[in-house]
Parts: C-alpha cells; sequence; structure tokens
C-alpha cells in the first residue's frame, strides 16, 4: 500500500488524532485538581490581601479560617440564605432569574447588569464584625478590573483594597496594583458626616490639608481613563445601586 | 545540507542560524512576553518543551506521514503539546500562567515550532530533530533573554523583580522609560542586535 493513498492518509490521520486527543485529555484530566486548588487559594489570597491580612509566605487556607463567606441581597441589603459555595457571581449576572439590569443612567460602571445578590466575606473576632469584604468590578479603559474592597465594621472606613484581574496598561492604568497606589487606601471613609457618598478617586495629587482628604485617592499617573473607571466602579458598588443599603445597615448596628 | 552533527543542529541555531535574528522567525511573542525576565524564562521552557518534543513526535513518524496532510498532522501534534503545557503552567505555575496569558496558547501560531518540523523533522532522524528543537529554542530564549533584560531594566528598574535601579515611584531617582514596556520597544532592541549580529557576521547579511 502506498504511502499517499487514501486508506493510509484516513488511517494516518485517525491515528494520530486519537493519540493526541487521550494525551490532551489524560493531562486535564490529571492537572484539574492542582489547578482548582490553585484557582481556590488564589481567591482567598486576593480576600485576604484585600483585608490587609495577608503577608508574603503565609498559610492561607488556615489565614482563611477567620474569614466567614456569606450571601447577600443587594437591594434590601440583608443576609440572604442559600450555600455561598455554590455561589459565581458572573454566572448569575448572566442568568436572568438571578440577575438585575442596571439602569442605564446607574451605569457608571459600565457593567451593565449584575446579580441580585453578592458573595461577600466576613472577618470576625470573638465573634465580632471586624472587616466586610466586598466584591467590586467594573470597566477600565481596555478591560473589565475586577477586585475587592475591605471596610470596617462601619461600613465607612477603608482598611484596603485589590484588583485580582484587569487588563490595564502595564506601567500606566497596570499601576493600580502598585502597593504605593494601594497604600493610600486604607483609612479613607466612604461617606462623610452626612452619610452621602463622597469617596473619589481624582485626578492628579490630594492636597492633604484638603477638608475632603479624607475621601480623595490620588489618580494614576497618565493614565485617566483608568482613573475614571476605577472612580465610576468604586462610587457605583458603595453607592445605593451597589452594597449602600448593605453599608447603611451596618451603621445602624453602630459599630 | 551537508554533514549534519548533533552538535551542528544543536549549536549552529544559536548564533549563525538564529530563529529570531536569522530567520527573523517568532517575533511576535518576543514583543509580547519580554517585558519581564519572569515570563522570558517560562515562556522560553514552555517553547522548548514543544519544539523539541514535536521535533522528536514528527520525526519518528515522519515516514509514515502521507505528504497530503502532512501540514495538518504536524499542527495536531504541536498544539496537543502546547494544551498540555498550558495545563501544566496553569497547575503548578499559576501566576506566570496568568502572565503570559494567552501567548501559551499562542505557540501553536509561533513559526519557529512549525518552521523547525517542517524544514527539519521532516527529513532527519529522530536524535538530530531533537537537537535542532532545542537548539533553535536556545536561540530563540537567548534573545528573549537579552531583549528581556534590557526592558525590565530600563522600563521598571528591575531585574526579576528586584530593584536595580529604584524607580521614583517607588522613592529611588530612576525615571522609568515607559516605552520600554509596551510591545513596540521590543522592535526596537530586535532590529539594533540585528544589526549588530549581522556586522560581527557579515555572511549573515542579505544581498540581492
Amino acid at each position: 500500500m502506498s504511502k499517499e493513498s487514501p486508506k493510509k492518509v484516513i488511517m494516518v490521520a485517525v491515528v494520530t488524532c486519537l493519540v493526541c486527543s487521550v494525551l490532551v485529555a489524560s493531562a486535564t484530566v490529571a492537572l484539574r485538581p492542582a489547578q482548582e486548588r490553585n484557582k481556590a487559594l488564589e481567591t482567598k489570597k486576593n480576600i485576604l490581601q484585600a483585608a490587609g491580612i495577608y503577608t508574603e509566605g503565609m498559610d492561607i487556607d488556615k489565614a482563611f479560617t477567620q474569614v466567614e463567606p456569606r450571601l447577600v441581597d443587594l437591594e434590601s441589603g440583608t443576609f440572604s440564605d442559600g450555600d455561598p459555595s455554590r455561589f459565581n457571581a458572573i454566572k448569575a449576572s448572566k442568568d436572568s432569574s438571578t440577575n438585575y439590569q442596571i439602569p442605564a443612567n446607574l451605569d457608571i460602571a459600565k457593567i451593565r447588569q449584575r446579580a441580585k445578590q453578592a458573595l461577600i466575606y466576613l472577618v470576625k473576632k470573638d465573634d465580632q464584625i471586624e472587616t466586610v469584604i466586598l466584591p467590586i468590578y467594573g470597566k477600565g479603559l481596555w478591560s473589565t478590573l475586577y477586585g475587592f474592597v475591605a471596610l470596617a465594621a462601619d461600613g465607612n472606613q477603608v482598611k484596603g483594597l485589590t484588583f485580582y484581574e484587569h487588563g490595564e496598561t502595564p506601567g500606566l492604568g497596570g499601576e493600580v496594583d502598585n502597593p504605593r497606589w494601594k497604600a493610600q487606601w486604607p483609612g479613607k471613609a466612604i461617606f462623610d458626616g452626612k452619610g452621602n457618598l463622597a469617596v473619589k478617586v481624582d485626578k492628579g495629587t490630594v492636597s492633604p490639608d484638603s477638608p475632603m482628604a479624607v475621601h480623595h485617592v490620588d489618580g494614576l499617573g497618565g493614565a485617566t481613563l483608568t482613573t475614571r473607571g476605577v472612580n465610576n466602579l468604586i462610587r457605583y458598588w458603595m453607592g445605593d445601586n451597589g452594597y449602600g443599603p448593605l453599608l447603611k445597615s451596618f451603621k445602624k448596628q453602630g459599630a | 545540507m551537508s554533514q549534519m552533527t548533533v552538535k551542528k543542529a544543536l549549536l549552529s541555531p544559536i548564533f549563525d542560524n538564529n530563529p529570531i535574528m536569522f530567520q527573523v522567525l517568532g517575533i511576535c511573542s518576543a514583543l509580547a512576553v519580554t517585558s519581564k525576565l519572569e515570563t522570558v524564562f517560562a515562556m522560553s521552557a514552555a517553547l522548548m518543551f514543544v519544539t523539541t518534543f514535536s521535533n522528536i513526535g514528527i520525526s519518528a513518524i515522519r515516514n509514515l506521514i502521507p505528504s497530503s496532510i502532512r501540514i495538518i498532522v504536524q499542527m495536531v501534534i504541536i498544539a496537543s503539546l502546547v494544551i498540555v503545557v498550558d495545563q501544566i503552567l496553569k497547575a503548578y505555575m499559576p501566576a506566570i500562567s496568568k502572565q503570559l496569558s494567552v501567548f501559551v496558547g499562542l505557540i501553536i501560531t509561533n513559526c519557529i515550532v512549525m518552521g523547525r518540523a517542517e524544514a527539519f523533522a521532516m527529513s532527519n532522524p529522530v536524535g538530530l530533530s531533537a537537537a535542532d528543537g532545542l537548539g533553535n529554542t536556545l536561540g530563540y530564549s537567548l534573545l528573549l533573554l537579552v531583549v528581556g533584560v534590557i526592558r525590565e531594566l530600563t522600563g521598571s528598574g528591575k531585574l526579576f523583580g528586584f530593584n536595580i535601579l529604584t524607580p521614583i515611584t517607588e522613592g529611588g531617582w530612576y525615571q522609568t522609560n515607559g516605552l520600554m514596556i509596551l510591545p513596540p520597544s521590543a522592535f526596537f532592541i530586535i532590529g539594533f542586535l540585528i544589526w549588530g549580529l549581522r556586522t560581527w557576521k557579515t555572511e549573515q547579511q542579505e544581498h540581492d
């Protein structure tokens, strides 16, 4: 049988495909547990980072035992039942039975729709809530930025902010990952004395003497649009259409 | 091609026949992953694995592959190896895998892999093909390394993420060069390197 006969061609094609698919399939199946573990670990690490608990080389799983995942209903701002481990905010935001279409005039974070519920994390010490960690996301210049913001139990004071996924320009918008930029966040207040949303990421440098300095964070140099995106997404999620009702309930509990 | 030895197959692609500088292949990934040394190493290792094993695999069955479907057979083998590498990176080096993002997948379209399979592995025995794959990727890695050192040092003032020239944004004195972080800078650097190499090894100059 010649090398070029149709029979031979088909045979070689089939055998190559079979061998290769076995190779690919076994690699995928064998490595999946390790990949899923990494993913879970990565999320936990980001949550701990936002809360300011993370230190390089710590035992993440052990540190995470003090963190309690909870589901909240965003509109009422109350905790809801349901298994937090099975909740996926991105999936829920796409499913018409579990999502909420954000009215265009309120959609400053440019995400169009979000899940009705959100998975938040509480750090407790002696049964007292110490830190609340809220997932946030919204459009920057090129990409959607995903991150966490950690607030104190009064639902007002920021403890930390971190983005774990984005595709902004390295060195410009990508500086949202710069520890020196992130270090500005702890201590900022989301709301002013009257309970109005006051947090803002502003272009340029904020004068420390300004009365608004406690609410304002410096923008990223050379990244006007990423700065605007970060400002919009934080103001959306902290606002009445986002975690506003939940944060008010924290405030009422008077921590 | 005259007498091909393992040593020649391994070493000649490093300077004499460098895939990027002489053959001018694999430029796309050289632009994309060279802003940091860490990703350079991961990318080089991934490409080394894929090219060496695809050369071995294709060379082993070279006498069985009908020429009418040889490109497809090569692609299937290369693509499978790339997926395996991607899965391994995701499982054991998640941080690096995240930085390399789509570029691991794009190894499939890296001209070096396909080029070596078609030009070398299809007509040479297994041992030589393995050496050729390894040699070509060594040449690729060497160039990526040089570009990576230049870009990370001038663009972020760092090497392997450690501060060498402390940038102003971190309290130092060095004003980082933003252009060097962006992919086009690699174009200039590679251009200068090709100029340098062809001045040194004049036989690589193209005459028309």
